[in-house]
């Protein structure tokens, strides 16, 4: 099973897990990333690209599942204006043990990162507002899977 | 043959231009991304600036990633946006 959502609503973490786990296996990974105070950030504005995001984040997926043997992925991942300590993305992978899953979590995420199309702007106490620039890190987390594209 | 392309801004990009999307026809000579976007960057002044430095940029032909070397082909979107950063 591949479930990939993107909008503005918010998700039930317990309820994405049993579902996933409801499709087999016994090891289940999770990733939540929320909105992080970062220095007098009262908020962020996610953008996308609504033709590509969810081509995007299937092909994604679906690297993952030939990449370790998967029973299911579930992708959330939210778009608007998302206050401070909001959720914002969920990856839950779900497989028999539990370094396949883990694996496969954190490759999702990186390449999330530096694949999806979408683009973060940031609203600070004093309300002068920026684009989220691409970080190093991200980019080279993300070529480290290099045979995994 | 006129061919006409959507072209489609995001974040910044988006901002500087004023503007999300827009239909442009493509010059006879248009083959690749490139020459696109100097086709476009002869537009305005906003344009050639936000363009100047495609390094900084990434693009996508029919909603798949593309250099600046891709060929334009039979695409109908071309979207010019900055790295992204999601998650």
């Amino acid at each position: 099973m591949i479930k990939i959502s993107v909008g503005p609503d918010d998700f039930d973490v317990g309820e994405e897990i049993q579902l996933v786990a409801g499709k087999g296996g016994g090891a289940i990974a999770s990733f939540v990333g929320q909105v992080r105070d970062d220095g007098n950030i009262e908020a962020l504005e996610l953008e996308h690209y609504p033709a590509m995001t969810d081509k995007a984040l299937r092909k994604i997926a679906e690297a993952a599942q030939s990449d370790w043997p998967l029973h299911a992925i579930t992708i959330i991942h939210r778009v608007g204006k998302l206050s401070l300590g909001e959720n914002i993305v969920l990856v839950v992978t779900g497989s028999d043990h539990r370094g396949a899953a883990i694996e496969a979590c954190s490759f999702i995420m990186d390449k999330l990162k530096t694949v999806a199309p979408f683009w973060k702007k940031e609203t600070r106490a004093d309300g002068a507002t920026s684009w989220v620039e691409e970080r190093a890190s991200d980019v080279a987390a993300s070529e480290k899977w290099q045979t995994k594209d | 043959m006129d061919r006409t392309l959507t072209i489609l801004y995001f974040a910044w990009v988006r901002e500087r231009l004023g503007r999300d999307e827009e239909q442009v026809p493509l010059d006879e000579g248009a083959e690749t991304i490139a020459d696109v976007l100097a086709m476009l960057s002869s537009r305005g002044i906003a344009y050639a600036e936000v363009l100047a430095d495609a390094g900084k940029l990434r693009f996508a032909l029919d909603q798949e990633y593309g250099t600046l070397e891709s060929p334009v082909g039979s695409a109908r979107e071309l979207a010019i946006f900055p790295p992204v950063t999601g998650g």
